[in-house]
């Protein structure tokens, strides 16, 4: 009983830091993808083209 | 007479449990259309419970007079959902109908997704302790993806013998949402802290951050849970094909008839794992009750994690917002909307609500990754 009780705490624990760490490392892509490619600037590109 | 008996000799073969599967069929049918619960798939499911649950039914394989005849929804099963490739097709449709902008425009909402997960493992963990093996315990815990096709890719996978519980189990809850979550958000917060009010700042989001978005996050996911790559893959082309905007036939292909057709023969080939000598049983009962325990804890998580972030942040944010970490899109955050509307009719908290809605749909999927990569290690 105690054996699976501290598996399954290992399973949660596992889990959560799996992903919590993707969540982070796909949350500093966002940022990153947002600060290289700004919206504004592609905007204002574009109305300089027409 | 003696034909004319013959004729009539199949009813013989009827068993209460198999009258029992018919009432299941018809209240999941009932749900659909009278409810209107998820009906796209309760329906199919009701109606192919009852298809399987007929004496000697030709809709499954059986051995009639010592003939072993294939019947069309295993044949089915087998080309597309044991093969996951109905399952992938339909990540393609469901990949193509999401907009990414509220994440991208705030992408720290990544981390509630992140939390709302929690009732995954939390459920494993309670499954372990209750004796299903570890396999088993992951098919039942996926269930709080609160995504069908991540729940089935999952259970598929460890070729659990839960199968059919677990999808009625996992599209039920996701039409329930509106019922599940908002006690247990009531629960765990205070009527002050559901008053908070967030402002909203947007943030444009450009064309070329949205066409890499989903080829960045297949190439981390990949390195990271490499199992994840058909799921997470697949969702993240069907985003690609809509934000190219070069592809706008195929999106909308992609959306529209693609997903329709997987979805019918979805529902009705998981009926195919309804049979009622696998389907009733205490196992099964149980099962439920921790897809629910699945989903409760899911919602915990994501509004305590935010409660959590509140105890270092000047700016507070609306701890309901965290509920909408699950995968359950767009209804978590419609809930939380109304839910916000309810205490403050000037808190409109749609914007962040689906924001953290999207992100759930991803951290749901590599949940699912994870659980793959994990259980083999452990």
């Amino acid at each position: 009983m105690a054996e699976n009780f501290l598996a399954s705490l290992r399973v949660m624990g596992l889990g959560m830091l799996g992903i919590f760490s993707v969540a982070v490392a796909l949350m500093l892509i966002m940022m990153l993808l947002t600060k290289l490619f700004p919206a504004k600037k592609e905007d204002d590109k574009n109305r300089d083209g027409e | 007479m003696q034909e004319i008996l013959s004729l009539y000799g199949n009813i013989a073969g009827l068993t209460p449990q198999m009258v029992i599967m018919w009432v299941i069929g018809g209240v999941l049918i009932y749900l659909g259309i009278v409810k209107k619960m998820e009906p796209s798939l309760l329906v199919p499911m009701g109606f192919g419970a009852i298809l399987v649950n007929l004496p000697n039914s030709g809709a499954v394989t059986q051995t009639l007079n010592g003939v072993l005849t294939e019947g069309p929804l295993d044949v089915l099963f087998n080309a597309g959902i044991a093969n996951e490739i109905f399952l992938l097709l339909l990540f393609i449709g469901i990949g193509a109908m999401i907009d990414f902008t509220p994440l991208l425009a705030n992408p720290q909402m990544m981390l509630f997704g992140a939390a709302a997960q929690f009732g995954i493992f939390f459920t494993i963990s309670l499954a372990i302790l209750f004796g299903f093996s570890l396999q088993d315990a992951a098919s039942v815990g996926i269930i709080g993806a609160a995504d069908g096709p991540t729940s089935i890719f999952v259970a598929n996978y460890y070729h659990s013998s839960y199968l059919g519980a677990i999808i009625v189990a996992a599209y039920s809850y996701m039409a329930l949402v509106p019922i599940i979550q908002p006690p247990v958000i009531r629960l765990v917060t205070t009527k002050k802290e559901r008053k908070i009010h967030m402002d909203y700042n947007p943030r444009s989001v450009s064309k070329t951050a949205k066409i890499l978005f989903p080829i960045c996050i297949t190439v981390v996911a990949g390195l990271i849970a490499p199992s994840s790559v058909a799921l997470v893959g697949f969702l993240m082309f069907g985003n690609l094909i809509r934000e190219c905007g070069v592809l706008n036939s195929l999106s909308e292909t992609a959306q529209g008839t693609l997903a329709n057709l997987i979805t019918l023969m979805l529902g009705l080939t998981v009926a195919s794992q309804m049979r009622a000598e696998d389907f009733l049983n205490i196992r099964t009962i149980f099962i439920l009750l921790l897809g629910l325990v699945a989903f409760i804890f899911d919602t915990i998580g994501g509004v305590l994690f935010a409660k959590f972030l509140n105890l270092f942040l000047k700016k507070k944010i609306n701890p309901m917002i965290g509920a909408c970490g699950i995968s359950a899109f767009p209804m978590s955050a419609r809930v939380i909307t109304q839910m916000a509307l309810k205490e403050d009719p000037t808190n409109v908290l749609i914007m962040q609500a689906t924001g953290v809605n999207v992100s759930g749909q991803v951290a749901s999927v590599i949940a699912g990754g994870i659980i793959l990569s994990l259980v083999p290690l452990i």
